[in-house]
């Protein structure tokens, strides 16, 4: 074990060695491996009971794997304790010890590790949070987000080699969590610590994070950074959890050195073969709705762009910056598509007959087979969510 | 920074809404009458008779009204070893009571929390005593303590009672019986608190570097501490007055008769009524002190 009197130099690396995590008649992580480099600002996204708080929880030594090893820094932490471990967490609940003032509450972890002057390092890390004029107030006096700067104040005045953030935000209304969104990513380039950030917030993820993991069932579907995740989705989930997405199905009727092209509604859509994870056989083939463009006539059939339609609106729907327009295409279902609003009101009506087209390297083709099987399908039974649920909480009584 | 922003909204504190009502007075009206009848009057009564001076030539029992303050130093000072011994033994009790109860009831109250079943089944156990009358259930002890049974005589042929030692009638029996007697009393709030504490608080705990016992310390206690001091006062207090368990008729002798056998015996078979009297006002006088000190170091105000 390495000293623990000492602050972190910088951020650690964190490694997972296939690691899986059971609850009896519940996988909640199956054979995870990953690496997460020093420094980086890393967001877990996934829809709840994906297996990211579980994984949170392994870090911070709240859980134990069932098999695999977790590695800080290059060292072994698989059996170590949690309150031994270089790690800090910023609990969704906040969990600020309301017996003592929001000073002690700060200076807490200092204590324990004896460190020097746990107080004046207590107070500056309530400066960083703006919060140091209320150090002599307790936990119920604050506001919910004046306590969740307090909870972060708490877990980074001990400059861990690693910060996990579980849905921290989640409390907060939308204004707060957007200037705390870029508070935290501030303070992580400023101290320069390692975050492990763990949402369901898809936009959190991507405003904040260098890379982000779309965990599913267990397991991560894909990894990078936000922009490469959002433009160029591995799998039909991510091409839904992040963002929204027009997926179509079809047979790979053309492959030539550049590109693909799958027969779609009696249309051959053509799709950049370095976009595309599968170049044969019957693929699946998605494009952004932003990348759609509506036209009311039949659009001339040219190189590099792809033409679907005629189909007809069903729903135009105002959002501000855009408006989303959903069309039913004969053979294919309904096809989204989001119009920047540069005229007044909407461009076509409900009702009208159209063609949408997109520039072809904008397409994207997914990895997927056609129909995913769920991956753990023993599982979906309600009897296994109640196990699961008494699992949580028996893990959670355990840690008492 | 942004923080600024949004720094002020702690200042809106709002003030409780305050309204006349007499309905209220009327709903109380009842607790007064009871407690002017049934506690202040007798109080009143007691605090006179307490001054009573000896009716001259009179028989035993007499007693004419009078300001005699000397009763309080003749009681003190006669009782003096009573006086000690019950506040001694109240305390001693209450810490043994508070060690068995805090494990009993943090099992209950926080590991037992997934068996709902099992948490209820245990709960009764603690209060099943109560179904059975305090007396009956101490002359039951005196029977397992007494000079003959397989208790003692065990304890004897372990040589951990010498040959002629006795467990009935030594201070250790009363503190016992005591000790046995408000268990219940100390569980009870303990579980209260205790149940309600949040696991949270001590994933946090350990999270910020603190050993489970370290986070026992704490974390865990600060937070139980309203159900401590009500069951250390729920205990301390109805024990140092209490007068079956130091009883010779119970688990006492002479020996170690407490302050509510003194009183007791002057109020019945002394008849000594002034004495008597003066003696439950400084029984009650030392307590209130006491509390009132021990509440307020331990910072919970709040709570009285």
């Amino acid at each position: 074990m390495k000293t623990m009197s000492t602050f972190a130099e910088a951020g650690a690396d964190l490694e997972f060695v296939d690691i899986s995590k059971r609850f009896p008649g519940f996988t909640a992580i199956e054979n995870l491996n990953l690496t997460i480099p020093a420094g980086s600002f890393f967001a877990l996204l996934g829809p709840s009971g994906c297996g990211k708080t579980t994984t949170l929880r392994l870090v911070a030594g709240l859980e134990d794997p069932s098999e695999g090893r977790i590695l800080i820094g290059g060292n072994d932490v698989t059996n170590t304790k949690s309150f031994q471990r270089p790690v800090n967490t910023v609990f969704q609940s906040y969990a600020l010890f309301p017996h003592m003032t929001i000073l002690e509450n700060v200076a807490f972890g200092l204590r324990r590790r004896k460190i020097d002057d746990p107080l004046s390092k207590a107070h500056e890390a309530l400066r960083l949070v703006e919060l140091d004029h209320l150090a002599a107030r307790r936990p119920a006096q604050l506001s919910g987000g004046q306590q969740q700067r307090v909870a972060l104040a708490r877990a980074i005045v001990n400059r861990p080699a690693l910060l996990l953030l579980d849905e921290p935000l989640g409390a907060l209304d939308l204004k707060l969590r957007r200037q705390m969104q870029l508070e935290l990513k501030s303070i992580q380039t400023e101290i320069g610590l390692t975050f492990l950030h763990v949402t369901h917030d898809q936009e959190e993820a991507m405003t904040m994070a260098d890379i982000v993991a779309v965990m599913n069932k267990g397991e991560i579907e894909q990894m990078g950074a936000p922009e490469q995740l959002y433009e160029l989705p591995r799998t039909a989930f991510v091409a839904n959890f992040l963002g929204q997405s027009n997926l179509f199905t079809g047979q790979v009727t053309e492959s030539v050195a550049d590109s693909i092209t799958v027969a779609v509604a009696g249309r051959g859509i053509v799709v950049p073969r370095t976009r595309a994870q599968r170049h044969a056989g019957e693929v699946t083939i998605g494009v952004r709705p932003e990348k759609l463009l509506l036209h009311t006539e039949a659009p001339t059939d040219s190189a590099g762009i792809n033409i679907l339609g005629p189909g007809r609106v069903t729903d135009v729907s105002f959002s501000g910056v855009s408006t989303s327009y959903i069309v039913q295409m004969p053979g294919l279902g309904a096809v989204t598509v989001f119009a920047q609003n540069m005229v007044f009101g909407p461009v076509v009506n409900e009702g009208a007959e159209v063609w949408v087209s997109w520039t072809v390297d904008h397409g994207f083709g997914l990895e997927d087979e056609p129909t995913p099987g769920s991956r753990f399908p023993a599982d979906a039974s309600t009897s296994a969510i109640a196990i699961q649920r008494r699992a949580a909480l028996e893990t959670e009584l355990e840690g008492a | 920074m942004a923080f600024a922003a949004f720094a002020s909204s702690d200042a809106a504190v709002t003030k409780p809404p305050r309204r006349k009502s007499t309905i209220a007075l009327v709903l109380l009206l009842p607790g007064i009458l009871y407690m002017v009848l049934f506690f202040l009057t007798p109080l009143i009564s007691l605090v006179i008779t307490s001054f009573q001076a000896e009716l001259p030539g009179g028989d035993i029992g007499d007693y004419i009204p009078g300001l005699q303050w000397q009763n309080y130093v003749d009681g003190a000072s006669e009782y003096l070893p009573h006086i000690l011994r019950a506040f001694g033994y109240a305390l001693v009790a209450t810490v043994f009571a508070l060690i068995i109860s805090y494990p009993i009831a943090y099992f209950i109250g926080v590991k037992a929390r997934r068996w709902p079943l099992l948490q209820s089944m245990m709960l009764t156990l603690v209060i099943a005593p109560f179904f059975i009358s305090f007396l009956l259930r101490t002359l039951a002890w005196k029977q397992i303590l007494s000079d003959e049974s397989p208790v003692v005589l065990a304890l004897k042929a372990v040589a951990i009672l010498p040959a002629d030692g006795h467990l009935t009638g030594t201070p250790f029996a009363v503190i016992f019986g005591l000790t046995y007697n408000f268990i219940p009393f100390m569980t009870l709030p303990l579980y209260t608190t205790l149940e309600r504490l949040d696991i949270r608080f001590l994933e946090a705990g350990s999270d910020l570097y603190a050993s489970p016992a370290t986070t026992f310390a704490k974390v865990t206690v600060p937070l139980s501490m309203p159900g401590i001091i009500s069951g250390t006062l729920l205990t301390f207090i109805p024990a140092a007055g209490d007068y079956i368990n130091a009883s010779r008729d119970f688990l006492g002798s002479s020996k170690t008769a407490m302050l509510g056998n003194a009183i007791e015996a002057n109020f019945l078979t002394l008849q000594n009524y002034p004495i008597a009297a003066a003696l439950s006002i400084i029984l009650m006088a030392v307590i209130l002190v006491l509390v009132g000190v021990y509440v307020r170091r331990s910072g919970t105000e709040d709570l009285l």
